[in-house]
């Protein structure tokens, strides 16, 4: 299909390019949901007649071949005109001709290419707009531009050459500075004005106010002086104080594309679910869907709304809703929740519950959750910021007042105004956002990412740290088999996995993968299964059984008799002789263990959040210590309420979770860490995303943190130590132009190199990775993210 | 030196026609995908009749991005 249109030159660019091209597009049908006016006018950006724009988010997309065929689609279809590929979003954006090619088209055209796009429920209801720089860009255009040129004009007045040369030219120079400084202060500090109001407002004294102060200052003390012919202004020590402090908010803005640190179930769920008509089935997007409808879930499909099971045999895997890790079984009649992926065989439900009535989706309207984070605590540059600006503002005035009780009021004027620019607290804000950003990117390039710089202040206040265990702690869809019982021959082991192998429950595939490779051969006879209770069947010969304690007795073998059905366990018998048992559990992460020592080793108070039964109190308890406390059986609620218990005791606490159980815990804490399978994989809304196989890097990435906020402890120290000279001089009624000229930018480039380079040595100290270097262990989730 | 009340006047000028440049490549969305512009340059073009979109876009490029 490629090669027809021109386009077989995309297997040259890469061998292993990976993608599988489907001759036939898919069954049709599966997307006409999109083509439905409601759905389809959510999804495209924008439509003017026939012509129309859509961006579809494409996870497959992973080299530049998939660029360039994305960008070339143009040639496969009638219809679709020019695609651009935002790679770092995985996204396409595609315009297309809605009279040629309807947007299904467009999708299936996508799909069969192999690069499905995710549709999911958020994309229609809500959609976010992605956090746009242009302003931040635009405003430090104009700064630096000032910037430099106010240099140049201010060289003569540096070098002393202005009074021989010619008077003319430094009025003139002075003029210009100023018609360079306006659209500065109006445009590029527009954002410190506006922060400054609304601190004064609200009656707090934030880091903007003293800036706004200080820009106030100097602006109208140098215009003062180059109208009156006095001087040419401090208008360069002006332009350059507003880039400097621009290229700080630019450095703390870093974002890493391709998460989302704010997901709700909403982006977990399916757009579109298959409806029962009449004998046949229709796509309908799932807002569409009514109480009353008949839905049919197909294998791994999700069920989206709380439904009664009516038709067909119902396992479901709530291990991202509730952190219980196996499969549970349901018959007709049963109430499911919404959040359960079936497993198995197709069945048939009847929805109970709007979608966004479900239980699942109550947690999230919960108020504690829906409501967005805040700080709790004021950053260490407002909190220093509160003294400063009342200690500036008190030594001007009494500067002023000195000099006015000696008569001199335009000393006194002179002082007042001097003192508020030096003080202007430039090298204060920039410690922050310097070493923070700088922590940031650290760590992300150790692959643990985080939300925004700010995170960088809460996670080095962590003195506790709660685990999850299904999916966290242990591997998902990773169980560990353990066999209690003597030890099996060979053909034994060949009978049991060609009785597992009749099975599809994912207990008996388990068992499959723990004795070894199906013989195809071998002839199962009398094989009958017993939907949530076990196998029974002939292999040469012999009558095996294999399912939970009381199938067996049923079937006449003396099992013991145990207190519940646990469901992570098989028995196996033959010929009604007992041999043992299998028992399932979900494998450790190698990095649980090391993560678990470092932390303990830290002096870290531990604990344990599972949604999961007890059974594995034993096996934990020693990882954790004695001193963690570990709870079982937690719903999502308990968790939430657990953690913020744990808060009210003055503990500060990161919660590590992986699944939507764990979101309420996630958002209640103050640092919330998601562990995530890779980069398109789920992760529920928090402050810190890392993939499992880091789990290792957060002790280090804590110290980093601690580190951080030391650097920037001393960081303002300094910068309080320039602030102090420059006063004490300007109080003095001293402060030359080429003092502030020359204290200005000092102190900012050596606040600034301090916290970065001071960040820098400390990761290298903690073994964290100082460069990026894509290599085959590098995960895709760090590959794109610096 | 009275030359320079023309000259430093000029050289500002150029430099903000530079600075309109930046404008605009700001404004025209350059800066808001810096990765994907060095991959697409991978790929050899071929020039072949035909090759470009036949579907065009009528809106302005602002619009566009917003």
């Amino acid at each position: 299909m490629l090669t027809n249109n021109g386009l077989g030159h995309f297997y040259d660019l890469g061998q292993g390019a990976g993608v599988r091209v489907k001759e036939e597009p898919a069954s049709g049908g599966r997307w006409d949901y999109l083509d439905d006016p409601g759905v389809r006018d959510r999804l495209l950006d924008f439509r003017e007649g026939n012509l129309a724009r859509v961006t579809l988010h494409v996870p497959a997309m992973h080299c530049v071949a998939c660029v360039w065929l994305l960008e070339n689609l143009f040639r496969l279809r009638e219809g679709i005109g020019s695609s651009e590929v935002n790679f770092p979003r995985r996204e396409v954006s595609i315009l297309f001709d809605l009279a040629k090619v309807p947007l299904s088209g467009v999708v299936a055209l996508l799909d069969s290419l192999g690069y499905p796009p995710v549709l999911r429920l958020d994309a229609v209801e809500g959609r976010r707009a992605r956090p746009s720089f242009k302003r931040l860009y635009l405003q430090l255009g104009v700064a630096g531009f000032a910037f430099g040129n106010t240099m140049l004009f201010s060289f003569p007045a540096y070098l002393g050459l202005e009074p021989t040369a010619a008077a003319g030219l430094s009025r003139f120079f002075g003029w210009l500075s100023m018609a360079l400084a306006v659209p500065v202060v109006l445009f590029s500090a527009a954002d410190y004005w506006k922060a400054a109001w609304q601190a004064v407002r609200r009656r707090v004294l934030t880091i903007d106010f003293p800036i706004a102060l200080g820009l106030a200052a100097l602006f109208g003390r140098s215009a003062w002086e180059v109208m009156a012919g006095a001087g040419p202004g401090y208008f360069d020590s002006l332009t350059g104080l507003v880039f400097f402090l621009l290229c700080g908010r630019l450095f703390q803005q870093k974002s890493y594309e391709r998460l989302s640190f704010d997901r709700d179930y909403r982006a977990f769920f399916p757009m579109a679910v298959t409806r029962r008509r009449g004998d046949g089935e229709e796509t309908v997007p799932v807002s569409r869907v009514k109480v009353g409808d008949r839905l049919i879930i197909r294998h791994r499909e999700l069920l989206p709304a709380d439904a009664r099971l009516v038709r067909g045999r119902g396992l479901l895997d709530y291990s991202f809703v509730t952190g219980e890790s196996a499969p549970v079984e349901k018959r007709a009649g049963d109430l499911l929740y919404a959040g359960g992926r079936q497993m198995g065989t197709a069945v048939e439900v009847e929805v109970l519950r709007p979608v966004a009535q479900s239980y699942l989706a109550s947690l999230w309207s919960r108020e504690e959750v829906a409501r967005p984070r805040s700080g709790g605590w004021a950053g260490i540059t407002d909190r220093v910021s509160r003294w400063f600006t009342v200690t500036v503002v008190g030594v001007a005035l009494a500067a002023a007042a000195w000099w006015a009780g000696r008569g001199q009021w335009g000393v006194g004027l002179w002082a007042f105004t001097a003192v508020l620019i030096v003080a202007c607290p430039c090298a204060l804000a920039l410690a922050a956002p310097f070493a923070h950003g700088a922590a940031q990117r650290r760590l992300g390039l150790a692959g643990v990412f985080l939300r925004s710089a700010d995170v960088v202040e809460a996670l080095a206040r962590v003195d506790m740290v709660v685990f999850d265990k299904t999916g966290t702690l242990t591997a998902p869809g990773q169980e560990e088999t353990v066999w209690e019982g003597d030890e099996l021959t060979v053909a034994e082991r060949r009978a049991v996995a060609a009785l597992a192998g009749q099975s599809a429950h994912p207990l008996a595939r388990a068992m499959v993968r723990a004795v070894g490779r199906i013989e195809r051969r071998i002839e199962v006879a009398a094989f009958h299964e017993e939907p949530g209770f076990g196998l029974s069947g002939e292999v040469d010969g012999h009558r095996w059984c294999l399912g939970s304690a009381a199938w067996l007795r049923r079937n006449g073998v003396p099992a013991p008799v145990g207190g519940v059905a646990d469901q992570a366990e098989v028995w196996c018998a033959v010929n009604g002789r007992l041999l043992g048992r299998w028992r399932f559990r979900g494998r450790l992460r190698p990095e649980s263990a090391p993560v678990l020592r470092a932390w303990r080793q830290a002096g870290m108070r531990l604990a344990l959040l599972s949604g999961d039964q007890a059974r594995e109190r034993d096996r934990f308890a020693p990882l954790f210590g004695p001193d963690a406390e570990m709870l079982f059986e937690q719903t999502p609620a308990a968790k939430l309420e657990q953690v913020r218990r744990w808060r009210e005791e003055g503990r500060v606490v990161m919660m590590v979770g992986d699944g939507l159980n764990d979101a309420g815990a996630l958002r209640a804490s103050d640092v919330g860490v998601a562990v995530t399978a890779g980069p398109g994989e789920f992760s529920p809304a928090s402050d810190v995303i890392l993939e499992g196989g880091r789990l290792d890097r957060l002790p280090a990435a804590w110290r980093l943190a601690r580190s951080t906020t030391r650097l920037v402890r001393a960081s303002i120290g300094v910068s309080l130590v320039y602030n102090a000279v420059g006063i004490s001089l300007a109080a003095q009624g001293l402060l030359a132009p080429w003092i502030c000229a020359v204290l200005m930018p000092l102190s900012s480039v050596s606040v600034i190199a301090l916290a970065v380079g001071g960040v820098r040595w400390a990761a290298a100290r903690l073994g964290l990775p100082t460069a990026h270097a894509i290599s085959p262990e590098t995960s895709t989730l760090e590959a794109v993210a610096v | 030196m009275s030359a320079l009340y023309f000259l430093i006047p000029v050289s500002l000028l150029v430099a903000v026609v530079f600075l309109g440049w930046f404008i605009w490549a700001v404004r025209s969305g350059q800066y808001e995908d810096t990765s994907t512009p060095a991959l697409r340059m991978l790929a050899d073009e071929e020039a072949e009749p035909g090759a470009a979109p036949r579907v065009t876009d009528p809106t302005p490029k602002q619009e566009k991005r917003e």
